[in-house]
Protein backbone atom coordinates (compact mmCIF):
# COMPACT_ATOMS: atom_id res chain seq x y z
CA UNK A 1 0.00 0.00 0.00
CA UNK A 2 2.83 2.33 0.89
CA UNK A 3 4.44 2.01 -2.51
CA UNK A 4 1.17 2.73 -4.33
CA UNK A 5 0.89 6.04 -2.53
CA UNK A 6 4.51 6.82 -3.24
CA UNK A 7 4.02 6.53 -6.99
CA UNK A 8 0.83 8.57 -7.21
CA UNK A 9 2.85 11.69 -8.09
CA UNK A 10 4.65 9.75 -10.80
CA UNK A 11 1.40 8.77 -12.45
CA UNK A 12 0.32 12.39 -12.37
CA UNK A 13 3.58 13.63 -13.89
CA UNK A 14 3.56 10.97 -16.61
CA UNK A 15 0.00 11.77 -17.66
CA UNK A 16 0.80 15.47 -17.69
CA UNK A 17 3.91 14.80 -19.76
CA UNK A 18 1.96 12.87 -22.38
CA UNK A 19 -0.60 15.61 -22.76
CA UNK A 20 1.98 18.37 -22.84
CA UNK A 21 4.17 16.70 -25.42
CA UNK A 22 1.26 15.83 -27.65
CA UNK A 23 0.24 19.43 -28.06
CA UNK A 24 3.54 21.20 -27.70
CA UNK A 25 4.20 23.71 -30.48
CA UNK A 26 0.67 23.59 -31.79
CA UNK A 27 -1.18 26.86 -31.81
CA UNK A 28 -4.54 25.44 -30.90
CA UNK A 29 -3.04 23.16 -28.27
CA UNK A 30 -5.48 21.03 -26.35
CA UNK A 31 -8.33 22.13 -28.61
CA UNK A 32 -7.06 19.57 -31.08
CA UNK A 33 -8.51 16.89 -28.85
CA UNK A 34 -11.91 18.35 -29.58
CA UNK A 35 -11.20 19.42 -33.12
CA UNK A 36 -9.66 16.18 -34.33
CA UNK A 37 -12.71 13.92 -33.86
CA UNK A 38 -14.94 16.68 -35.21
CA UNK A 39 -13.00 16.91 -38.47
CA UNK A 40 -12.79 13.13 -38.73
CA UNK A 41 -16.51 12.93 -38.22
CA UNK A 42 -17.15 15.44 -40.97
CA UNK A 43 -15.18 13.38 -43.49
CA UNK A 44 -16.83 10.12 -42.49
CA UNK A 45 -20.21 11.80 -42.49
CA UNK A 46 -19.77 13.09 -46.03
CA UNK A 47 -18.42 9.76 -47.27
CA UNK A 48 -21.02 7.58 -45.68
CA UNK A 49 -24.12 9.71 -45.96
CA UNK A 50 -23.57 10.85 -49.56
CA UNK A 51 -21.62 7.98 -51.11
CA UNK A 52 -22.80 4.90 -49.26
CA UNK A 53 -26.15 5.42 -47.71
CA UNK A 54 -27.01 3.93 -44.37
CA UNK A 55 -30.49 4.39 -43.04
CA UNK A 56 -29.69 5.79 -39.63
CA UNK A 57 -31.34 8.70 -37.92
CA UNK A 58 -28.89 11.32 -36.85
CA UNK A 59 -26.01 9.65 -38.64
CA UNK A 60 -23.52 12.39 -37.65
CA UNK A 61 -23.92 11.56 -33.96
CA UNK A 62 -23.87 7.86 -34.73
CA UNK A 63 -20.50 8.11 -36.46
CA UNK A 64 -19.03 10.57 -34.02
CA UNK A 65 -19.86 8.49 -30.98
CA UNK A 66 -18.45 5.39 -32.67
CA UNK A 67 -15.37 7.26 -33.75
CA UNK A 68 -14.71 8.75 -30.31
CA UNK A 69 -14.96 5.42 -28.51
CA UNK A 70 -13.11 3.34 -31.06
CA UNK A 71 -10.35 5.95 -31.39
CA UNK A 72 -9.85 5.91 -27.67
CA UNK A 73 -9.57 2.15 -27.64
CA UNK A 74 -7.09 2.06 -30.48
CA UNK A 75 -4.93 4.94 -29.27
CA UNK A 76 -4.87 3.87 -25.65
CA UNK A 77 -4.04 0.23 -26.35
CA UNK A 78 -1.40 1.11 -28.96
CA UNK A 79 0.26 3.62 -26.64
CA UNK A 80 0.05 1.19 -23.75
CA UNK A 81 1.61 -1.54 -25.89
CA UNK A 82 4.67 0.66 -26.44
CA UNK A 83 4.84 1.98 -22.88
CA UNK A 84 7.44 -0.51 -21.68
CA UNK A 85 9.57 -0.51 -24.83
CA UNK A 86 9.48 3.26 -25.06
CA UNK A 87 10.70 3.71 -21.51
CA UNK A 88 13.46 1.11 -21.76
CA UNK A 89 16.22 3.50 -20.71
CA UNK A 90 14.29 4.44 -17.60
CA UNK A 91 13.42 0.88 -16.59
CA UNK A 92 17.04 -0.18 -16.95
CA UNK A 93 18.34 2.51 -14.65
CA UNK A 94 15.81 3.25 -11.96
CA UNK A 95 13.37 1.11 -10.04
CA UNK A 96 9.74 1.95 -10.56
CA UNK A 97 6.59 -0.14 -10.69
CA UNK A 98 6.28 -0.85 -14.39
CA UNK A 99 2.51 -1.00 -14.62
CA UNK A 100 2.52 2.75 -13.86
CA UNK A 101 3.92 3.38 -17.34
CA UNK A 102 1.05 1.46 -18.94
CA UNK A 103 -1.51 3.03 -16.65
CA UNK A 104 -0.24 6.52 -17.53
CA UNK A 105 -0.94 5.91 -21.22
CA UNK A 106 -4.44 4.68 -20.48
CA UNK A 107 -5.09 7.70 -18.27
CA UNK A 108 -3.74 10.31 -20.66
CA UNK A 109 -5.93 8.70 -23.30
CA UNK A 110 -8.85 9.03 -20.91
CA UNK A 111 -8.22 12.76 -20.61
CA UNK A 112 -8.48 12.94 -24.39
CA UNK A 113 -11.60 10.83 -24.27
CA UNK A 114 -13.20 13.33 -21.91
CA UNK A 115 -12.36 16.17 -24.31
CA UNK A 116 -13.81 14.22 -27.23
CA UNK A 117 -16.93 13.60 -25.19
CA UNK A 118 -17.23 17.38 -24.83
CA UNK A 119 -16.98 17.69 -28.62
CA UNK A 120 -19.74 15.14 -28.96
CA UNK A 121 -21.99 17.12 -26.64
CA UNK A 122 -21.41 20.23 -28.76
CA UNK A 123 -22.48 18.39 -31.91
CA UNK A 124 -25.52 16.93 -30.16
CA UNK A 125 -26.67 20.39 -29.12
CA UNK A 126 -25.81 21.85 -32.55
CA UNK A 127 -27.86 19.21 -34.36
CA UNK A 128 -30.89 19.88 -32.19
CA UNK A 129 -30.53 17.06 -29.71
CA UNK A 130 -30.92 17.60 -26.02
CA UNK A 131 -28.68 16.84 -23.13
CA UNK A 132 -30.46 15.33 -20.18
CA UNK A 133 -29.54 14.00 -16.78
CA UNK A 134 -29.37 10.52 -18.24
CA UNK A 135 -26.09 11.54 -19.88
CA UNK A 136 -24.38 10.94 -16.55
CA UNK A 137 -25.00 7.25 -17.17
CA UNK A 138 -22.68 7.46 -20.18
CA UNK A 139 -19.88 7.27 -17.63
CA UNK A 140 -20.67 3.55 -17.18
CA UNK A 141 -19.82 2.33 -20.69
CA UNK A 142 -16.90 4.76 -20.79
CA UNK A 143 -15.43 3.42 -17.55
CA UNK A 144 -15.88 -0.12 -18.85
CA UNK A 145 -14.09 0.90 -22.05
CA UNK A 146 -11.18 2.43 -20.13
CA UNK A 147 -10.82 -0.68 -17.97
CA UNK A 148 -11.07 -2.94 -20.99
CA UNK A 149 -8.39 -0.92 -22.81
CA UNK A 150 -6.22 -1.16 -19.70
CA UNK A 151 -6.51 -4.95 -19.58
CA UNK A 152 -5.74 -5.31 -23.28
CA UNK A 153 -2.93 -2.75 -22.99
CA UNK A 154 -1.29 -4.67 -20.14
CA UNK A 155 -1.38 -7.90 -22.14
CA UNK A 156 0.00 -6.22 -25.26
CA UNK A 157 2.74 -4.44 -23.32
CA UNK A 158 3.78 -7.71 -21.64
CA UNK A 159 4.24 -9.60 -24.88
CA UNK A 160 5.54 -6.81 -27.11
CA UNK A 161 8.66 -6.69 -24.97
CA UNK A 162 9.29 -10.33 -25.84
CA UNK A 163 8.10 -10.27 -29.43
CA UNK A 164 8.50 -6.93 -31.14
CA UNK A 165 6.44 -7.93 -34.20
CA UNK A 166 3.28 -7.68 -32.14
CA UNK A 167 3.25 -3.93 -32.72
CA UNK A 168 2.94 -4.45 -36.48
CA UNK A 169 0.40 -7.22 -36.13
CA UNK A 170 -1.70 -5.16 -33.77
CA UNK A 171 -2.09 -2.22 -36.14
CA UNK A 172 -3.49 -4.61 -38.75
CA UNK A 173 -5.64 -6.26 -36.10
CA UNK A 174 -7.05 -2.86 -35.11
CA UNK A 175 -8.06 -2.18 -38.68
CA UNK A 176 -9.96 -5.46 -38.76
CA UNK A 177 -11.48 -4.70 -35.40
CA UNK A 178 -12.71 -1.36 -36.70
CA UNK A 179 -14.90 -3.20 -39.19
CA UNK A 180 -15.90 -5.81 -36.61
CA UNK A 181 -17.35 -3.02 -34.50
CA UNK A 182 -20.37 -1.09 -35.72
CA UNK A 183 -18.58 2.25 -35.80
CA UNK A 184 -19.70 3.50 -39.20
CA UNK A 185 -22.37 1.02 -40.24
CA UNK A 186 -25.62 0.09 -38.50
CA UNK A 187 -25.83 -3.28 -36.80
CA UNK A 188 -28.97 -4.08 -38.79
CA UNK A 189 -27.26 -4.31 -42.19
CA UNK A 190 -25.21 -7.31 -41.12
CA UNK A 191 -26.07 -10.84 -42.21
CA UNK A 192 -27.14 -13.07 -39.32
CA UNK A 193 -23.92 -15.05 -39.01
CA UNK A 194 -21.89 -11.84 -38.76
CA UNK A 195 -24.26 -10.42 -36.20
CA UNK A 196 -23.44 -13.25 -33.86
CA UNK A 197 -19.71 -12.62 -34.12
CA UNK A 198 -19.94 -8.89 -33.75
CA UNK A 199 -22.43 -9.07 -30.94
CA UNK A 200 -19.85 -10.75 -28.72
CA UNK A 201 -17.20 -8.13 -29.38
CA UNK A 202 -17.08 -6.21 -26.07
CA UNK A 203 -16.51 -2.97 -27.97
CA UNK A 204 -19.81 -3.44 -29.77
CA UNK A 205 -21.70 -3.67 -26.50
CA UNK A 206 -19.93 -0.71 -24.96
CA UNK A 207 -20.64 1.36 -28.04
CA UNK A 208 -24.22 0.17 -28.13
CA UNK A 209 -24.80 1.05 -24.49
CA UNK A 210 -23.20 4.42 -25.01
CA UNK A 211 -25.37 5.20 -28.03
CA UNK A 212 -28.53 4.12 -26.28
CA UNK A 213 -27.77 6.72 -23.63
CA UNK A 214 -26.60 9.67 -25.70
CA UNK A 215 -28.70 9.17 -28.83
CA UNK A 216 -31.94 7.74 -27.51
CA UNK A 217 -31.75 9.18 -24.00
CA UNK A 218 -32.73 5.79 -22.64
CA UNK A 219 -31.54 3.49 -19.93
CA UNK A 220 -29.32 0.79 -21.40
CA UNK A 221 -30.40 -2.81 -21.07
CA UNK A 222 -29.14 -4.38 -17.87
CA UNK A 223 -27.92 -7.39 -19.79
CA UNK A 224 -25.70 -5.20 -21.99
CA UNK A 225 -24.29 -3.34 -19.03
CA UNK A 226 -23.45 -6.58 -17.29
CA UNK A 227 -21.73 -7.85 -20.42
CA UNK A 228 -19.63 -4.65 -20.55
CA UNK A 229 -18.70 -4.86 -16.89
CA UNK A 230 -17.80 -8.53 -17.05
CA UNK A 231 -15.65 -8.20 -20.15
CA UNK A 232 -13.87 -5.19 -18.64
CA UNK A 233 -13.28 -7.10 -15.40
CA UNK A 234 -11.96 -10.16 -17.23
CA UNK A 235 -9.61 -8.01 -19.33
CA UNK A 236 -8.21 -6.18 -16.30
CA UNK A 237 -7.78 -9.39 -14.35
CA UNK A 238 -6.10 -11.26 -17.19
CA UNK A 239 -3.95 -8.23 -18.03
CA UNK A 240 -2.90 -7.74 -14.43
CA UNK A 241 -1.97 -11.38 -13.96
CA UNK A 242 -0.04 -11.69 -17.22
CA UNK A 243 1.76 -8.42 -16.63
CA UNK A 244 2.73 -9.38 -13.10
CA UNK A 245 4.10 -12.67 -14.25
CA UNK A 246 6.03 -11.24 -17.19
CA UNK A 247 7.38 -8.00 -15.71
CA UNK A 248 10.39 -9.55 -13.99
CA UNK A 249 11.73 -10.51 -17.39
CA UNK A 250 11.29 -7.11 -19.01
CA UNK A 251 14.69 -5.86 -18.04
CA UNK A 252 16.39 -8.88 -19.61
CA UNK A 253 14.47 -8.48 -22.83
CA UNK A 254 14.72 -4.74 -23.34
CA UNK B 1 22.33 0.32 11.91
CA UNK B 2 22.58 -1.86 8.84
CA UNK B 3 20.94 -0.23 5.86
CA UNK B 4 21.91 -2.77 3.22
CA UNK B 5 22.05 -6.46 3.82
CA UNK B 6 22.59 -8.65 0.77
CA UNK B 7 23.14 -12.35 1.26
CA UNK B 8 24.45 -14.82 -1.31
CA UNK B 9 23.34 -12.74 -4.27
CA UNK B 10 23.74 -14.35 -7.66
CA UNK B 11 22.62 -13.05 -10.99
CA UNK B 12 22.38 -15.14 -14.08
CA UNK B 13 21.99 -13.75 -17.57
CA UNK B 14 20.66 -15.81 -20.35
CA UNK B 15 22.55 -14.58 -23.36
CA UNK B 16 20.78 -16.35 -26.22
CA UNK B 17 17.23 -15.63 -25.14
CA UNK B 18 18.01 -11.94 -25.17
CA UNK B 19 18.68 -11.83 -28.87
CA UNK B 20 15.51 -13.48 -30.18
CA UNK B 21 13.00 -10.69 -30.06
CA UNK B 22 10.59 -11.54 -32.82
CA UNK B 23 8.14 -14.32 -33.37
CA UNK B 24 9.56 -15.46 -36.70
CA UNK B 25 13.02 -16.06 -35.33
CA UNK B 26 11.63 -17.66 -32.20
CA UNK B 27 9.58 -20.14 -34.19
CA UNK B 28 12.43 -20.97 -36.55
CA UNK B 29 14.73 -21.63 -33.66
CA UNK B 30 12.11 -23.59 -31.80
CA UNK B 31 11.52 -25.84 -34.80
CA UNK B 32 15.22 -26.32 -35.39
CA UNK B 33 15.68 -26.82 -31.68
CA UNK B 34 18.28 -24.10 -31.61
CA UNK B 35 17.25 -22.32 -28.50
CA UNK B 36 20.42 -22.93 -26.61
CA UNK B 37 21.41 -20.79 -23.72
CA UNK B 38 24.71 -19.21 -23.06
CA UNK B 39 24.65 -18.78 -19.35
CA UNK B 40 26.57 -15.92 -17.87
CA UNK B 41 26.88 -15.56 -14.13
CA UNK B 42 27.29 -11.84 -13.60
CA UNK B 43 27.28 -12.26 -9.83
CA UNK B 44 28.08 -15.37 -7.87
CA UNK B 45 27.34 -15.68 -4.18
CA UNK B 46 28.00 -12.07 -3.32
CA UNK B 47 27.30 -11.12 0.28
CA UNK B 48 27.50 -7.54 1.33
CA UNK B 49 26.42 -5.39 4.23
CA UNK B 50 26.59 -1.70 4.69
CA UNK B 51 26.13 0.45 7.77
CA UNK B 52 24.30 3.78 7.81
CA UNK B 53 26.60 6.62 6.85
CA UNK B 54 29.34 4.37 5.52
CA UNK B 55 31.14 5.13 2.26
CA UNK B 56 32.02 2.07 0.25
CA UNK B 57 33.74 1.80 -3.13
CA UNK B 58 33.20 -0.99 -5.62
CA UNK B 59 36.27 -1.63 -7.71
CA UNK B 60 36.93 -4.13 -10.46
CA UNK B 61 37.66 -4.44 -14.16
CA UNK B 62 35.04 -3.87 -16.86
CA UNK B 63 32.54 -6.69 -16.81
CA UNK B 64 33.31 -7.71 -13.25
CA UNK B 65 29.70 -7.21 -12.18
CA UNK B 66 29.88 -3.81 -10.49
CA UNK B 67 27.01 -2.23 -12.36
CA UNK B 68 24.93 -5.38 -12.14
CA UNK B 69 25.40 -5.36 -8.40
CA UNK B 70 24.37 -1.72 -8.13
CA UNK B 71 21.27 -2.44 -10.20
CA UNK B 72 20.37 -5.33 -7.95
CA UNK B 73 20.71 -3.07 -4.92
CA UNK B 74 18.66 -0.33 -6.57
CA UNK B 75 15.88 -2.84 -7.28
CA UNK B 76 16.23 -2.54 -11.06
CA UNK B 77 17.31 -6.16 -11.45
CA UNK B 78 15.88 -9.00 -9.49
CA UNK B 79 18.65 -11.41 -8.45
CA UNK B 80 18.44 -15.03 -9.56
CA UNK B 81 19.33 -16.15 -6.07
CA UNK B 82 19.88 -14.66 -2.64
CA UNK B 83 18.06 -12.19 -0.49
CA UNK B 84 18.37 -8.49 -0.27
CA UNK B 85 17.25 -6.02 2.34
CA UNK B 86 17.50 -2.30 1.90
CA UNK B 87 16.31 0.14 4.53
CA UNK B 88 15.82 3.75 3.62
CA UNK B 89 15.66 5.84 0.49
CA UNK B 90 18.05 5.32 -2.41
CA UNK B 91 19.18 8.00 -4.83
CA UNK B 92 20.47 5.96 -7.75
CA UNK B 93 22.96 7.78 -9.96
CA UNK B 94 23.43 4.84 -12.26
CA UNK B 95 23.23 6.89 -15.39
CA UNK B 96 22.84 10.63 -15.46
CA UNK B 97 19.62 11.79 -17.00
CA UNK B 98 18.02 8.35 -17.19
CA UNK B 99 14.68 9.76 -16.13
CA UNK B 100 14.75 12.74 -18.45
CA UNK B 101 12.36 13.33 -21.26
CA UNK B 102 14.21 15.33 -23.87
CA UNK B 103 11.06 17.07 -25.09
CA UNK B 104 10.30 18.54 -21.69
CA UNK B 105 11.92 21.67 -20.31
CA UNK B 106 14.51 21.46 -17.56
CA UNK B 107 11.95 22.61 -15.03
CA UNK B 108 9.40 19.99 -16.06
CA UNK B 109 12.12 17.37 -15.90
CA UNK B 110 12.80 18.33 -12.30
CA UNK B 111 9.17 17.53 -11.43
CA UNK B 112 9.27 14.29 -13.43
CA UNK B 113 12.51 13.12 -11.86
CA UNK B 114 11.27 13.96 -8.41
CA UNK B 115 8.15 11.90 -9.08
CA UNK B 116 10.28 8.97 -10.25
CA UNK B 117 12.05 9.10 -6.90
CA UNK B 118 8.65 9.27 -5.23
CA UNK B 119 8.41 12.94 -4.32
CA UNK B 120 5.26 14.90 -5.21
CA UNK B 121 5.48 18.36 -6.72
CA UNK B 122 4.83 20.34 -3.51
CA UNK B 123 7.81 18.63 -1.89
CA UNK B 124 9.95 19.21 -4.98
CA UNK B 125 9.06 22.89 -4.90
CA UNK B 126 10.81 23.26 -1.57
CA UNK B 127 14.00 21.84 -3.12
CA UNK B 128 13.62 23.53 -6.48
CA UNK B 129 15.67 26.65 -5.76
CA UNK B 130 18.52 24.56 -4.34
CA UNK B 131 18.49 22.30 -7.37
CA UNK B 132 18.61 25.22 -9.78
CA UNK B 133 21.28 27.01 -7.79
CA UNK B 134 23.46 23.93 -7.63
CA UNK B 135 23.14 23.18 -11.32
CA UNK B 136 23.96 26.78 -12.21
CA UNK B 137 21.40 26.61 -15.02
CA UNK B 138 19.04 29.26 -13.72
CA UNK B 139 18.47 30.95 -17.07
CA UNK B 140 17.92 27.68 -18.95
CA UNK B 141 15.22 26.14 -16.80
CA UNK B 142 12.48 26.81 -19.37
CA UNK B 143 14.45 25.37 -22.29
CA UNK B 144 13.69 21.82 -23.48
CA UNK B 145 16.59 19.62 -22.45
CA UNK B 146 17.08 18.35 -26.00
CA UNK B 147 18.78 21.69 -26.62
CA UNK B 148 21.18 21.14 -23.73
CA UNK B 149 24.82 20.21 -24.18
CA UNK B 150 25.87 16.95 -22.56
CA UNK B 151 27.66 18.90 -19.86
CA UNK B 152 24.56 20.92 -19.04
CA UNK B 153 22.50 17.76 -19.01
CA UNK B 154 24.92 16.15 -16.58
CA UNK B 155 24.77 19.18 -14.31
CA UNK B 156 21.01 19.13 -14.21
CA UNK B 157 20.87 15.39 -13.73
CA UNK B 158 23.36 15.40 -10.89
CA UNK B 159 21.55 18.24 -9.15
CA UNK B 160 18.15 16.67 -9.51
CA UNK B 161 19.25 13.30 -8.13
CA UNK B 162 21.19 14.56 -5.15
CA UNK B 163 18.84 17.01 -3.51
CA UNK B 164 17.99 16.60 0.15
CA UNK B 165 19.56 13.80 2.16
CA UNK B 166 18.78 10.31 0.86
CA UNK B 167 19.85 7.42 3.09
CA UNK B 168 21.92 5.85 0.34
CA UNK B 169 23.53 7.47 -2.68
CA UNK B 170 24.63 5.17 -5.48
CA UNK B 171 27.18 6.70 -7.84
CA UNK B 172 28.18 4.71 -10.90
CA UNK B 173 31.06 6.33 -12.78
CA UNK B 174 29.18 9.54 -13.31
CA UNK B 175 31.65 11.98 -11.84
CA UNK B 176 33.81 12.08 -14.96
CA UNK B 177 31.39 14.44 -16.66
CA UNK B 178 31.08 18.19 -16.61
CA UNK B 179 33.89 20.71 -16.47
CA UNK B 180 36.35 20.79 -13.59
CA UNK B 181 34.44 23.44 -11.65
CA UNK B 182 31.37 21.24 -11.67
CA UNK B 183 33.33 18.11 -10.79
CA UNK B 184 34.70 19.96 -7.83
CA UNK B 185 31.17 21.00 -6.89
CA UNK B 186 30.00 17.39 -7.11
CA UNK B 187 32.76 16.24 -4.83
CA UNK B 188 31.80 18.91 -2.32
CA UNK B 189 28.14 17.91 -2.53
CA UNK B 190 29.06 14.29 -1.88
CA UNK B 191 31.22 15.28 1.07
CA UNK B 192 28.35 17.36 2.42
CA UNK B 193 25.95 14.45 2.08
CA UNK B 194 28.44 12.20 3.88
CA UNK B 195 28.52 14.66 6.76
CA UNK B 196 24.74 14.61 6.88
CA UNK B 197 24.75 10.84 7.28
CA UNK B 198 24.12 9.63 3.73
CA UNK B 199 25.78 6.33 2.94
CA UNK B 200 27.66 6.34 -0.36
CA UNK B 201 28.16 3.41 -2.68
CA UNK B 202 30.70 4.49 -5.22
CA UNK B 203 31.93 2.97 -8.46
CA UNK B 204 34.87 4.52 -10.24
CA UNK B 205 38.03 3.58 -12.07
CA UNK B 206 39.76 6.59 -10.64
CA UNK B 207 41.57 5.18 -7.58
CA UNK B 208 42.49 8.61 -6.30
CA UNK B 209 38.84 9.58 -6.22
CA UNK B 210 37.93 6.29 -4.58
CA UNK B 211 40.48 6.80 -1.79
CA UNK B 212 39.37 10.37 -1.30
CA UNK B 213 35.69 9.55 -0.90
CA UNK B 214 35.55 6.07 0.59
CA UNK B 215 36.78 4.37 3.72
CA UNK B 216 36.02 0.83 2.64
CA UNK B 217 36.34 -0.92 -0.70
CA UNK B 218 34.97 -4.11 -2.21
CA UNK B 219 36.83 -5.71 -5.09
CA UNK B 220 34.77 -7.70 -7.53
CA UNK B 221 36.17 -9.98 -10.20
CA UNK B 222 34.08 -12.12 -12.52
CA UNK B 223 31.10 -11.67 -10.26
CA UNK B 224 32.86 -12.75 -7.09
CA UNK B 225 34.10 -10.79 -4.13
CA UNK B 226 37.90 -10.93 -4.12
CA UNK B 227 38.44 -8.64 -1.17
CA UNK B 228 36.43 -6.49 1.17
CA UNK B 229 38.10 -4.17 3.63
CA UNK B 230 39.99 -0.99 4.25
CA UNK B 231 39.93 1.18 1.15
CA UNK B 232 43.65 1.77 0.56
CA UNK B 233 44.56 -1.88 1.11
CA UNK B 234 41.93 -3.26 -1.19
CA UNK B 235 42.59 -0.78 -3.98
CA UNK B 236 46.31 -1.51 -3.73
CA UNK B 237 45.72 -5.26 -4.02
CA UNK B 238 43.44 -4.63 -6.96
CA UNK B 239 45.92 -2.37 -8.73
CA UNK B 240 48.76 -4.82 -8.17
CA UNK B 241 46.71 -7.66 -9.64
CA UNK B 242 45.76 -5.46 -12.56
CA UNK B 243 49.36 -4.58 -13.30
CA UNK B 244 50.38 -8.24 -13.19
CA UNK B 245 47.58 -9.24 -15.50
CA UNK B 246 48.36 -6.32 -17.77
CA UNK B 247 52.03 -7.28 -17.72
CA UNK B 248 51.28 -10.88 -18.53
CA UNK B 249 49.10 -10.09 -21.45
CA UNK B 250 51.85 -8.13 -23.19
CA UNK B 251 54.28 -11.00 -22.88
CA UNK B 252 54.42 -13.33 -25.87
Amino acid sequence: MGTEMKYGPLLYELVLRDIKIKYRRSVLGVFWTVLNPLLMMMILYVVFSKLFRFEIDNYAIYILSGQVLFNYYQMATTDAMMAILGNASLIKKIYLPKYILVLAKIMSGAVNLAASFAALMIVIVATGGKITLIFFLAALPLICLILYAMGVGLILASYTVRFRDIQHLYSVFCMGLFYLTPVIYPFSILPDYMKRVIYYNPLTRMLDTFRTIVMENQFPAAEDLVFCLVSAAIAVLAGGLIFRRRQKKFILEL
Amino acid sequence: MQIIKAEHISMQFNMASEKVDNIKEYLIRKIKGHISYDILWALQDVSFTMEAGESVALVGLNGSGKSTFLKVLAGVLEPTGGTINVRGSIAPLIELGAGFDIDLTAKENVWLNGAILGYPRPVMRTYYDDIVAFSGLGQFMDVPVKNFSSGMLARLAFSVMTFGTPDILIVDEVLAVGDFTFQEKCRRRIAEMQRNGTAILFVSHNMEQVREICTRAVWLEKGKVMADGECCQVTEQYMKKGEQAGGESVLP
